[in-house]
């Protein structure tokens, strides 16, 4: 359908294309940036037909020269979301405290007599969670397909402002607990209201790179760590696996939910640019290059697009579906945002006419990730890190797994060029990895402590 | 004291590891991947000999305390043998990967050497295999708690300390050796290499006689230091160059006056 690795690697969209009339008219308009990644070969001189086959070769190559650097952008933010979870669940207890309070979409609770009912009441949870998913992400399809953007802005707005206010004071009142720290309300109330402000303006609107770029990893760390706290521990894993076979299932699937949304997108040529997808850099002229040439662009977005440059990869206030499913559930924040992660995931990969302009270097070329994706793995990592006796062996051991999943990901990415969901193999990885670290590899390296055994 | 052992010890096992890291593998985006890879490959490596060791512990007497150390020997040697075994895996697959990068790029020149490779593999199973021996005992020393109350021995974190250094610099310079024995097809330096791995690890079996334990260590840590520094393609005259500031490559690559 359309090439996916466009949004993790640097090919730029307008080489890979399916129309070489379309590629035509791209050289054409930025004739500078095809010289440099068609490696100086004079855009004019080559036929369509014959672009599309050198497309690919030079594709491979800048695919492989600049996927590395890609895949750095994406560990980075990944690792540093996942230590904020690790390091809040090592020192707040708060979050590894059981209340008893469950999300209303995992109603059946797990403090049962027989193991038999737990396993059962826990499975009943997944299900409900996933099914829960599954109606919110139709429910955006629709929505999305009937072009009510205004109403997903506003959901994503608003729930986007109670994840900013109303999670973070919980989380700061419990790191001033843990500390012992006394705090007034109204140094409080300062705090936390340019906190909030500051947050939504900087990923609602602009705002300098790195802080919005901080504040979606914070966004991801709260999130993740609601779910560590009021999921229990047999429902937890059980959606974690759930939600990779499902979002394999809606990526992959014909009929899938996600594969109709970014068909859907890539049709209208629109750029859906959630507010809630992490990027690297910043992407300018938003969708401009392509509002001039191919015609069946939407006529809403493309007037408004032309005056805004971006300079936070989110500058999509008003104009087109500038909604990440993301917030749509998070709103409701006991939602997964799996079905966020996903629809985001597909958005990042749906973008064929985000362009840079023709300024632009082609490693500056950004990397798109959808935060649910975030939320998932660190949810994983904390989990481990909670729960595990093997304590810090599997922490690090979930880790690693689910950077090495990360990396297979994008590869695949890069040799198949189509939509590929990013979470399965990443937690699949890393449930193998929790399981036989904190089973197998626990009592070996403890032995091994013990009588100061090296290995 | 205990946040002073900690540090302490932190700073010990994993100091000129993370230099390391931060100075030649944090800048380069390939490198950082490749030892991630490496880690992953020691990592799955460790869970295949604890997997076999688990097995044999369950269908043991668990009560006979001179079998379960038996069976910790056998495992520590087993897990010994895998790492060489996932090491040599790892190789096979670099090359695959270097020859299907350079069939792909323009170039004529490998983004990345063999021997880099080498190093950052070696360094990535480094990391993992000083994190898990260590980083348990690092959380502990911050306390609370009281070293040696039954009789053990009163040096248990720093000595865990320098050895877990040992290690990782080991693993390192047994990695640049290995894949450049592979490259010769030095058979020989292959061996020589999974037997000082053995060795290294058997004399840890001493413990807590610590003079037993590190001394030899780090006798076979400057030995290897000494070939992977020859493997690499140093010599005394480049390390004289390099120390007075002679070597005029070195000054032009970093555009420095003489």
């Amino acid at each position: 359908v359309f090439d996916l690795s466009q949004h993790f690697l640097s090919v730029p969209p307008c080489l890979r294309s399916n129309d070489g009339t379309e590629v035509n008219r791209h050289t054409e308009t930025t004739p500078s940036r095809n010289e440099v990644e068609l490696n100086g070969q004079p855009p004019t001189a080559r036929p369509p037909q014959v672009l599309t086959d050198s497309e690919e070769d030079e594709d491979e190559e800048l695919t492989l020269k600049y996927g590395a650097k890609h895949v750095i952008m994406l560990f980075v933010p990944v690792t540093l979301c996942m230590v904020v979870v690790v390091a809040t669940i090592k020192s707040v207890s708060f979050y590894t405290q059981k209340d008893g309070q469950q999300l209303i979409y995992t109603p059946f609770r797990e403090d049962t007599e027989t193991v038999g009912q737990r396993a059962l009441n826990s499975m009943l949870n997944a299900f409900i969670m996933i099914g829960v998913i599954l109606v919110m992400t139709l429910v955006l399809v629709v929505l999305y397909k009937y072009r009510c953007y205004k109403v997903i802005q506003a959901w994503l707005f608003f729930s986007n402002l109670l994840l900013l206010f109303f999670f973070s004071l919980i989380y700061l009142g419990e790191v001033f607990k843990t500390y012992n720290v006394a705090m007034d309300y109204f140094t409080l109330a300062v705090i936390i209201w340019n906190f909030g402000v500051v947050g939504m303006i900087c990923i609602h609107w602009k705002g300098p790179l790195r802080l919005q770029q901080a504040y979606l990893i914070m966004i991801s760390a709260l999130m993740a760590l609601v779910f560590i706290k009021y999921l229990p521990e047999w429902t937890a894993w059980l959606i974690l696996a759930a939600i990779s076979v499902y979002d394999l299932l809606a990526v992959l699937c014909p009929k899938g939910p996600l594969r109709i949304l970014v068909e859907t997108a890539q049709e209208r040529n629109e750029t859906i640019f959630p507010a809630l997808i992490y990027s690297s850099t910043v992407v300018w002229l938003f969708n401009m290059a392509d509002s001039a040439e191919t015609g069946n662009n939407s006529s809403h977005p493309v007037p408004q697009q032309e005056n805004q440059v971006a300079m936070a990869p989110t500058a999509q206030p008003e104009d087109d579906g500038g909604f990440t499913p993301a917030w749509v559930n998070q709103q409701q924040h006991q939602l997964g945002p799996m079905q966020s992660s996903e629809d985001s995931r597909r958005e990042i990969q749906e973008l064929p006419s985000a362009r840079p302009p023709p300024v632009e270097d082609d490693e500056e070329r950004g990397v798109k990730l959808g935060l649910g994706d975030f939320i998932f793995y660190s949810m994983l990592v904390g989990k481990a890190s909670a729960t595990a006796s093997g304590d810090w062996n599997t922490t690090i051991a979930c880790f690693v797994a689910i950077l090495i999943g990360l990396c297979l990901t994008l590869l695949l990415l890069a040799i198949f060029k189509k939509a590929l969901p990013a979470l399965p193999i990443s937690i699949t990885f890393g449930l193998v990895f929790y399981f036989a670290t904190d089973n197998l590899v626990r009592p070996f390296m403890d032995q091994l402590a013990v009588h100061q055994f090296y290995i | 004291m205990t946040v002073a052992v900690f540090f302490g010890c932190t700073f010990i096992a994993f100091g000129p590891a993370v230099a390391l890291f931060v100075f030649t593998i944090a800048r380069d985006p390939l490198r950082v991947i490749f030892l991630i890879a490496g880690a992953f490959f020691w990592l799955v490596s460790l869970l295949l000999s604890s997997l076999v060791w688990f097995i044999t512990v369950q269908i043991s007497n668990k009560n006979s305390a001179t079998q379960q150390t038996g069976l910790l020997i056998f495992g520590v040697v087993l897990s010994v043998l895998l790492q060489e075994a996932f090491r040599y895996g790892y190789y096979r697959l670099l090359k695959k990967a270097n020859e299907g990068l350079l069939a792909l790029s323009q170039e004529d020149t490998m983004p990345i050497s063999i021997r880099q490779l080498a190093y950052v593999s070696g360094l990535g199973f480094g990391f993992m295999s000083g994190a898990f021996s260590v980083v348990n005992i690092l959380s502990d020393s911050l306390g609370p708690g009281t070293v040696g109350i039954h009789g053990d021995p009163q040096h248990y974190f720093i000595s865990s300390a320098f050895m877990t250094l040992a290690i990782i610099l080991l693993h390192m310079f047994w990695g640049v050796v290995f894949f450049e024995s592979c490259e010769r097809q030095r058979w020989w330096a292959l061996g020589a290499v999974v037997i000082s791995h053995l060795v290294v690890s058997c004399v840890t079996f001493v413990n807590p006689h610590y003079q037993g334990s590190l001394i030899p260590t780090y006798i076979i840590l400057s030995i290897m230091a000494a070939w992977a520094y020859l493997c690499a393609g140093g010599s005394l005259r480049n390390l004289k160059l390099c120390l007075t500031c002679k070597d005029k490559d070195f000054l032009l690559a970093n555009h420095r006056p003489r």
